[in-house]
């Protein structure tokens, strides 16, 4: 992805931007034909709000739709729900979260709705799953539809028995009269019937303190699944005559192809090799065939020079790329308020690339039937990669599917489609369905990263610790968060887009993680210089209410009062907000006296985004976010130079491992009078800053490079 | 191209594949036993371990033709008529997983390491299960989960 694409991708994440049209498709869709594919029953449309617009519908197979569909639900004449939706299972749970609020709303059990995810030629068009949208956007479209399709329902049998509806009572997908004489369930009212019921509007939804099944702890959706090894991950589908592919990498990046000879993998029986343009791959009745056909071509490359780590960030501010974008103030005015405060404190952080490494690397089966393209990969954007099918192919809409069997994760490195590009190309040629699955290594180089970024900061507080000028200037990592919560007179906050030596794209809470360790450390370094409380430091410059009740709540439950540092046990604390969640993290580091090294033995979160939908879900989504944070604060880095990248395996990249796991405690605040929030990325923000601030409380070292630990957990000399 | 048989989950398999080839890409190429994971390709991250005559084995990391002769189970050969093992059952129990990807080869290590030691120490578990890898960071509960399977292994899973 080139910078300015990911400066896209943040600016939607961040302020959910329109996403444009979709191409293809502007005929109407015949609502009756799918409802016939559906086998009758009741279908539901949602016509979107105008803020829902850019995830509306468009194709349905060969159909197309309009453009006025957000989503659809189906209920059959058994009374099973199936619910469309273009997000996608990565494990952040949504499977699991969006039934349980359509369960809610349509009053039927959690077990008879099942999500149809990410399937191009099934649901409606949508952005991608990304920026902790799903449950602030998708849930609440669901909701609706829901909504609607239960008041149906009930009027469907107040038409039958000839009553007020109003005297009717939808439950455990069921309609009956208020004495329990009469009751239809769902099933038998949509028996026989092909109703199809648009949505406008916003009808009004089961307030969460009402809440039967959103809110509770439903276990995950197919659980049992992947317990015995019978799901499918994209890796794992099967096509009937499939064989396997493998595509020749450059040497470099940016390295262009001076001689090649493929004669001794085209000698090779059951082998055949595929050259179009710059693209050089392989086919074979099974992959290791493939792996040694590619291994026996001879290719040479031109490598230029590139830079590498070496001097990093004195490239990323002498490189800029385009316009900075921040709130235009007066930057005399925050020099000036800057040199009259008695505490003032100038200095900046680095964020090195890192990779997402998700467990299951990228991975697509391709096949052709008819001039239709078909193809299962993992992707948290399939009408994205659809788009990049269409592209590469020259098809339209509705010759290219793309369906998302739940996927070994992403952490926001799956937006792009290499893999189903690859696969598609070799099926073409191959006249078969084809399987690429990437290599750890390949994973590692020819994906992309999460930017490297410089952040430089300049503040001043009165010695009473109130906080009166912030300047923050990021060079390349991105917007993501960079506004600061705290209160100040005089502020300055940019974000400079630079060059990237490096591919780079979405990452997992984006730049929010490295504005966040930027500011939390410097706020955690004004209130030593003030000589404050770090909490108290915080408090007395927030005015955000619920930010700084997660605050008081992390403080609380680690003990904060009572935490004194010693040179061996450090205690830190940072907090902050992102996507409509809030986070304060407390840290607890031992530090060993002989060999320096730091180990997190506690960690204690606390965390509030509006109403709870599923509470173990939640736990679950925190747990995890410490515990990946811990790789990019502590060691996790890309070494690379002259465009190779030197640790592209799980042997030289280190990941965080049960050893590394400190004891988590999670304190969920859960505000039912707010509306839902996404959690499935700024529970990171606050474990780098917190554990660097308990470093510095111990040891008065103060560490302000991410990964601060890198060599072997050892604090740097 | 060599013949072998393989004894999988109680069953012979006649496969032909090159002496070279990989238990996992035999595992899950020529006999469509996906549920075991390629992660890495050099051992160190566990997605593709399975048992061999009751230990843990990384299967990216032997050829095919070493596990001739040996009895190997993958995870698709632990439930049995329907009942998942105390291990399975604790995983889904303790909602240990998130993507899912890594659960296979964590429960293979957490069976072997049971079948071996019935009450673990945390320095034992630890020591059993650094070498697999949850990138969504699921730790907590896979602990979580090996405690709770401790000590229920051979009572066939009864909670």
């Amino acid at each position: 992805m080139r910078p300015h694409e990911l400066r896209m991708l943040e600016r939607e994440e961040n302020y959910g931007s329109s996403a444009g049209d979709s191409p293809g498709s502007k005929s109407q869709l015949d609502r009756r034909d799918f409802l016939k594919f559906l086998g009758g029953g009741l279908l539901v449309c949602l016509t979107p709000l105008p803020s829902w617009s850019q995830e509306s519908g468009r194709t349905f197979g060969s159909h197309e739709l309009p453009t006025d569909i957000g989503a659809w639900l189906h209920i059959d004449a058994d009374g099973r729900v199936k619910v469309f939706t273009g997000k996608v299972e990565v494990g952040q749970n949504i499977r699991t979260s969006l039934a349980q609020a359509v369960a809610e709303e349509l009053r039927v059990p959690f077990e008879s709705v099942a999500m149809v995810m990410g399937d191009t030629d099934l649901v409606p068009w949508d952005m991608g799953t990304f920026g902790s949208r799903t449950t602030p956007t998708m849930a609440p479209q669901l909701r609706s539809m829901a909504v609607a399709g239960r008041e149906l329902l009930v009027e469907m049998a107040a038409q039958r028995w000839n009553t007020d509806p109003s005297k009717l009572i939808a439950a455990a997908g069921r309609v009956a009269t208020s004495d329990g004489a009469k009751s239809l369930t769902y099933g038998e009212l949509t028996r026989g019937e092909a109703l199809v019921k648009s949505v406008a509007g916003d009808p009004p939804l089961t307030p969460a303190t009402d809440w039967k099944i959103a809110g509770t702890p439903v276990p995950k959706a197919n659980g049992r699944d992947f317990v015995t090894g019978k799901h499918q991950f994209p890796s794992d589908i099967v096509r009937p005559e499939m064989i396997f592919g493998a595509v020749l990498r450059p040497g470099s990046f940016n390295a262009t192809l001076s001689s090649i000879d493929t004669s001794a993998a085209e000698r090779m029986p059951n082998v055949k090799v595929v050259h179009e343009g710059e693209f050089t791959g392989v086919v074979a009745d099974d992959p290791f065939a493939a792996e040694r056909a590619l291994k026996s071509i001879k290719a040479k490359w031109n490598v230029p020079d590139q830079q590498g780590n070496l001097g990093l960030f004195e490239y990323l501010k002498n490189n800029p790329d385009g316009k900075s974008e921040g709130p235009d103030h007066a930057t005399d005015a925050v020099a000036q308020a800057i040199a009259g405060a008695d505490v003032r404190l100038e200095t900046q952080y680095t964020v090195e690339y890192i990779a997402h490494a998700p467990l299951e690397p990228r991975a697509a089966v391709a096949e052709w039937n008819n001039g239709k393209l078909t193809v299962w990969t993992g992707t948290q954007r399939p009408f994205g990669v659809r788009d990049e099918l269409m592209q590469a192919f020259q098809l339209p809409a509705d010759k290219v599917r793309v369906l998302h069997p739940d996927m070994g994760s992403g952490y926001g490195g799956k937006h792009t489609g290499e893999a189903a590009i690859e696969a598609a190309r070799l099926s073409k040629a191959a006249g078969k369905p084809v399987k690429v699955v990437w290599t750890r290594e390949e994973e590692f180089t020819w994906a992309y990263f999460r930017p490297a970024g410089l952040i430089e900061i300049k503040a001043g507080a009165h010695r009473d610790g109130t906080l009166v000028a912030w300047e923050h200037h990021n060079y390349n990592s991105g917007p993501a968060a960079i506004g600061t919560p705290y209160e100040a007179a005089s502020k300055l906050i940019q974000y400079h887009p630079t060059k990237s030596p490096l591919r780079q794209g979405s990452y997992r809470g984006l730049a929010a993680t490295a504005n966040h360790f930027a500011r939390e450390s410097h706020m955690d370094a004004l209130a030593h210089a003030a000589q404050m409380d770090p909490v108290a430091f915080r408090m007395k410059n927030l005015s955000n209410a619920r930010l700084k009740a997660v605050l008081q709540a992390a403080a609380d439950k680690f003990g904060w009062a009572t935490a004194k540092s010693t040179p061996e046990r450090g205690y830190g604390v940072a907090c902050g907000t992102d996507k409509g969640g809030y986070v304060a993290t407390c840290a607890e580091v031992a530090v060993d006296p002989t060999t320096k090294q730091v180990r997190i033995r506690r960690v204690v979160e606390a965390w509030e985004c509006g109403a709870i939908v599923n509470p173990d879900g939640l736990r679950n989504q925190m747990q995890g976010a410490i515990v990946q944070a811990i790789g990019g604060a502590l060691f996790e880095r890309i070494l690379f130079g002259n465009g190779r990248i030197q640790n592209p395996l799980f042997s030289k990249y280190r990941v965080p491992r049960f050893t590394d796991t400190p004891q988590i405690e999670i304190v969920l605040l859960d505000r039912k009078d707010l509306p839902s929030a996404g959690a499935g990325e700024t529970g990171l923000v606050g474990l780098a800053p917190a554990v660097g601030n308990a470093i510095f409380a111990a040891t008065g070292k103060r560490l302000r490079s991410m990964p601060m630990t890198p060599d072997d957990n050892k604090l740097p000399t | 191209m060599g013949e072998l048989v393989l004894n999988v989950n109680g069953k012979p398999y006649k496969v032909s594949a090159p002496a070279e080839e990989s238990l996992l890409s035999v595992l899950r190429n020529h006999l469509n036993l996906t549920g075991t994971k390629y992660g890495c390709g050099e051992g160190q991250c566990g997605a593709c371990t399975v048992l061999m005559d009751g230990g843990a084995t990384r299967s990216c990391s032997i050829p095919a033709a070493a596990a001739a002769g040996a009895k190997i189970t993958t995870i698709e050969g632990l439930e049995q008529n329907g009942k998942l093992t105390a291990v399975q059952q604790a995983f889904l129990d303790e909602g240990a997983f998130q993507c899912g990807y890594c659960t296979s080869g964590m429960i293979m290590s957490v069976t072997a390491l049971l079948r071996d030691n019935h009450a673990p120490n945390e320095e034992q578990i630890l020591g059993a299960m650094n070498g697999n890898v949850c990138r969504c960071g699921t730790y907590p509960r896979i602990l979580e989960a090996i405690k709770r399977a401790s000590g229920h292994v051979s009572g066939g899973g009864a909670r």
